[in-house]
């Protein structure tokens, strides 16, 4: 769906030089800036976002993950690489295809909103459809449809300041649906929001994401949050790629030290499948247990495997990939192998 | 010689590290002290009152020789006389419309009673109905004053002037918001523009555009475009940045966002903006009676120089009376879409009609006055008018026979103990010591760069040739500005740090700076008497507002947890507001210095009028008699070279506490 090849963004005053020099390109945060004034905010990034995907750009403050979302339809023009849509570079779209891709396939879904204060909801919503030129009763009656999707029917007549920062971010989500574009980007939706809100509208995204079947691009600082929701995440430090994965695959096989650090908080019971924890089996073993799946996540997995008094096959297609037992399953539940 | 002229300015560099400031200003004090009782009295470059230089004589010349070539040169035919013809039509149409007899008829186009009508449909209608009767009671007051034809005067050159304003204003300033580069290369004009005392801009003006309303419109166009510019500009900036960008993520044109985005956001800060424009526009059309505006200006200014404080209360009156308002009136426009949001839909289906209904009664009233004679011409011999007068003068009587004593000794205490030792400094000394004093406290105070912009100023100075009523100016200004910044410190910190206090005062504030400078010196004239205290005491009250406010937000600014942190620490009160609040006000502080500086300037100058004699007096004197005129001119440089010095000196330490 989207392919990004080798994307670059270099802020500073011989930004073109950068992604083009080795030595440059090789130097540090630091380095870069002590040497050239430069700071590289997103270094060489390449990843896929199929159809349909929940895709999780994750890092901490400063790693260049918004950058690299706004890069994505050009909000902020990229240094050097390519951003591949529908079998085009978005970077050779003119100012006028650039609005149209704006206008009909992505749409943004900001931290602070964005909202137009001076605007109902109702109008807010429709203020896409609006430049884009459609008609005054046809683009209330989409964004009506689209007040309810997201469970503000009853509000739309408020102003945004009148709304709580949850409701509010409903409304900008509804903003983004309203033009049933093909790709949704969320900047770090959430973050803004009270724990427990964040709670409900992380459930209101997996909704639609049922209901819709958008393909997404969703930016977060927050693991739990990126474990959640993404199919597949993107970890970046410093502008650069550190690892992309499924959860189980981050968690299972950190890439370094600094992926080790992040997830190790994570409750592993919970992202881990079998296939991470199981062992070959050995002659000595009784292998006349029941037999679960490799992608079985380890929490449902417990209760079968304590219950056995043998251990539990692990098995794809008729095919035995190894064995778990009670002291695999403990390993995990106890957090001692990190 | 130079010698000892270097010897301060040497330290002054040498204690950036090593002395601090404090010392360094100190000694060269002492130093200038020392080197005044020497040399006193010689090489002070006086110039009497009659006298000229070389260049007043050269700008007479230069004023002779543009109005002789004024309908030949292209320059003028094409270009400043377009300008004046196209003004002027714009005046004489208002004026025709409300204030002059016009069309063959012996009465305006709109009577009072249409006048009144319309303004109170248009306060009504654009704010609430609130200020709609404010508004009416107000406009029916000039009428009983007397003053109805004066006051409609003021008002077709105010409205003329802001129409213009914002005609080049708004667009200016929508791209001054949008462009940086811009509003990088407009601001440092807005700047100027802005410093400058209201006065000075009259006469280089006349100079290209004769005396007369066209002038006068354009130098409050000069003055009240600015704050247009800039409040646009500004409007357009602080809309959020995610905003824009959601609008550009959707797909916006530059021109949907504009449209739909930057300018409903920014539309209640533009009519702030609007306001401010009126209230310097009102401002700059009273005083700019001194290049033969009609008006309430012109009554006040004809009043106070021939003493009479009866007449010039009572049109002083009648302009804080208009300047209120007009105040009032726009900031109810202002807060009025948020108004009628927030007071639900309940009026709404009532408010369309209604508002049809007024304009027809607006519009019956406009009909009337235009038929009737009765309508037209306010009834009455504006009685009222003359009892407040009487009420003046008799106050003023009273308080002339009762309170002289007082006020004498206040007077005399102030000028013979500050004032006369200060000027007497200032004056008598050489100019070149006094001019190396005031470049080595420059660059003490505001770093290098300052002490090469006062090294410009004071040779310009100079070579205006009005150097001692230069330092007369000052002397009164720098006296002025301590007694301000003493009350502004006083009352600052009791606002900064009682909310009940700002709350009192606050408002008062508030309104004493809306007034145009002019009205206050009408009563410190009934007071004080001709003198330069009552310039002093005008400029006080002129610049001691602003002052008072920038403090107390300095001293309300200071972290809370860190006054909380000195108060566990055991501090007395005293210690707090020592140790911790105004040490860390101290950028506050500076700016509000700055400001102070710049209000007092101009208000002095102002003072001219009523005996304070100097630079304004210079001005003055230039505008009536024409082989004056180029000294003026001069001293209006002069005013303007010394504006510049303290706001660039003060800027720059103002910076430099900030840092």
């Amino acid at each position: 769906m989207i392919s990004v090849r080798g994307l670059w963004k270099v802020f500073g005053p011989k930004a073109d030089k950068v992604p083009g020099s080795p030595e440059l390109s090789a130097l540090s945060r630091r380095e870069l800036m002590d040497q050239a004034g430069c700071t590289a905010a997103v270094r060489d990034v390449s990843f896929d976002v199929s159809p349909g995907e929940v895709f999780v750009v994750m890092g901490l403050s400063g790693s260049g993950k918004s950058t690299l979302v706004r890069c994505l339809t050009r909000l902020i023009e990229p240094t050097a690489g390519a951003v591949v849509f529908e079998g085009e570079d978005i970077r050779d779209a003119d100012a006028k295809h650039l609005r149209d891709l704006r206008r009909r396939k992505f749409s943004m879904v900001f931290q602070h909103f964005g909202l137009l204060p001076h605007r109902r909801v109702l109008d807010n919503v429709s203020y896409g459809l609006e430049i884009r030129g459609m008609g005054k009763a046809e683009r209330t009656k989409r964004a009506m449809e689209v007040v309810e999707l997201v469970g503000l029917a009853g509000y739309e007549n408020s102003y945004p300041d009148q709304l709580s920062g949850g409701m509010q971010q409903r409304v900008g989500l509804a903003r983004a649906l309203a033009g049933d574009p093909d790709v949704l980007l969320f900047d770090e939706p959430f973050s803004a929001l009270d724990p427990l809100i964040r709670r409900d509208m992380q459930n209101e995204v997996i909704r639609l994401h049922h209901e819709v079947g958008k393909t997404m691009v969703f930016i977060t600082h927050d693991l739990s949050e990126a474990l959640k929701l993404g199919d597949r995440i993107l970890i970046m430090r410093d502008g650069k790629m550190v690892q992309c994965g499924t959860g189980d695959e981050l968690v299972g096989a950190p890439a370094d030290d600094y992926v080790r650090e992040f997830v190790s908080e994570v409750p592993r019971a919970d992202v881990l499948t079998l296939k991470w924890i199981m062992r070959p089996a050995t002659p000595e073993d009784h292998l006349d247990g029941p037999e679960l799946g490799p992608d079985v996540v380890v929490r449902e997995a417990t209760r079968a495997v304590l219950a056995a008094d043998k251990p539990v096959k692990v098995v794809k297609d008729g095919q035995l990939l190894g064995i778990v037992g009670d002291e695999e399953i403990l390993a995990v539940i106890a957090g001692g192998d990190r | 010689m130079a010698a000892v002229a270097d010897a301060p300015a040497k330290t002054g560099a040498l204690s950036l590290r090593a002395v601090p400031r404090k010392v360094v200003i100190a000694a060269i004090l002492v130093a200038w002290l020392v080197l005044f009782a020497v040399l006193r009295g010689k090489q002070t470059m006086t110039l009497a009152a009659a006298d000229l230089t070389g260049l007043h004589r050269w700008f007479n010349d230069l004023n002779d020789s543009i109005g002789a070539d004024r309908n030949s040169n292209p320059l003028f035919l094409y270009f400043f006389n377009e300008i004046r013809l196209v003004i002027d039509n714009l005046v004489t149409f208002v004026q025709n419309l409300i204030s002059q007899p016009s069309g063959g008829r012996p009465v305006p186009t709109i009577g009072w009673l249409g006048v009144v009508g319309i303004v109170g449909y248009v306060s009504w209608a654009f704010g609430n109905w609130r200020v709609a009767l404010l508004a009416v009671a107000g406009f029916t007051f000039f009428g009983l004053q007397g003053l109805w034809q004066e006051s409609m005067d003021t008002l077709a050159l105010t409205l003329s002037a802001v129409f213009v304003s914002l005609l080049i204003g708004i667009p200016l300033g929508i791209w001054a918001g949008l462009s940086d580069r811009f509003n990088k290369v407009m601001t440092p004009f807005l700047d100027f523009m802005q410093t400058m005392p209201t006065f000075v801009y009259l006469a280089p003006l006349t100079l290209f555009f004769l005396i007369g309303p066209a002038s006068a419109v354009i130098a409050t166009l000069v003055y009240a475009a600015p704050p247009a510019i800039r409040i646009t500009a500004h409007g357009i900036r602080s809309v959020p940045a995610t905003t824009v960008e959601a609008a550009d993520s959707l797909g916006a044109t530059r021109r949907q966002t504009l449209v739909k985005v930057l300018l409903p956001m920014s539309k209640r800060t533009v009519v702030m903006g609007i306001n401010q424009t009126i209230m310097a526009a009102l401002a700059m059309v009273t005083i700019a009676a001194l290049i033969a505006a009609p008006g309430l200006g012109k009554t006040v200014m004809v009043a106070l120089t021939s003493l009479d404080v009866g007449t010039a209360f009572n049109a002083g009156l009648a302009i804080v009376v208009m300047a209120i308002v007009l105040d009032r009136v726009t900031t109810a426009a202002s807060g009025r879409a948020e108004a009628a949001r927030r007071s639900g839909n309940r009026f709404a289906k009532w408010r369309k009609p209604l508002l049809v209904a007024g304009g027809v009664a607006a519009l019956v009233t406009a009909y009337l006055s235009h038929t009737y004679v009765w309508a037209a011409e306010f009834p009455g011999e504006g009685t009222t008018g003359s009892n407040i007068a009487k009420a003046a003068d008799s106050v003023t009587t009273w308080a002339q026979d009762n309170l002289s004593g007082v006020t004498n000794t206040v007077r005399d205490s102030v000028t013979n103990g500050l004032l006369n030792p200060f000027q007497t400094l200032l004056t008598d000394s050489p100019w070149w010591l006094v001019a190396a004093v005031l470049v080595s406290v420059g660059a003490v105070v505001g770093g290098w760069r300052a002490g090469v912009t006062a090294v410009v100023c004071v040779g310009l100075l100079i070579g205006t040739g009005v150097w001692s009523d230069a330092m007369t100016t000052l002397a009164s200004t720098i006296v002025a500005t301590l007694l301000v910044m003493l009350a502004g410190v006083l009352v600052g910190v009791w606002m900064g740090r009682s909310p009940m206090a700002d709350r009192f005062i606050r408002p008062g504030l508030d309104a004493a700076q809306v007034m145009p400078p002019f009205v206050y010196l009408v009563p410190f004239l009934a007071l004080f008497g001709a003198t330069r205290f009552t310039a002093i005491v005008a400029a006080f009250v002129y610049a001691a507002p602003v002052t008072m406010k920038i403090i107390a937000d300095g001293i309300r600014a200071v972290p809370e947890t860190t006054v909380e942190a000195a108060t566990a620490a055991g501090s007395s009160t005293w210690q707090i507001v020592t140790k911790v609040q105004l040490p860390m006000a101290r950028s506050a502080l500076t700016l509000a210095t700055n400001q102070g500086l710049i209000y007092v300037l101009s208000m002095v100058v102002v003072g001219g009028l009523v005996g304070a004699g100097a630079l304004g007096y210079d001005v003055v004197a230039g505008f009536s008699q024409g082989e004056l005129y180029g000294k003026g001119l001069a001293a209006g440089l002069a005013i303007v070279l010394l504006g510049v010095m303290f706001d660039r000196i003060t800027q720059a330490a103002a910076r430099r506490t900030r840092a």
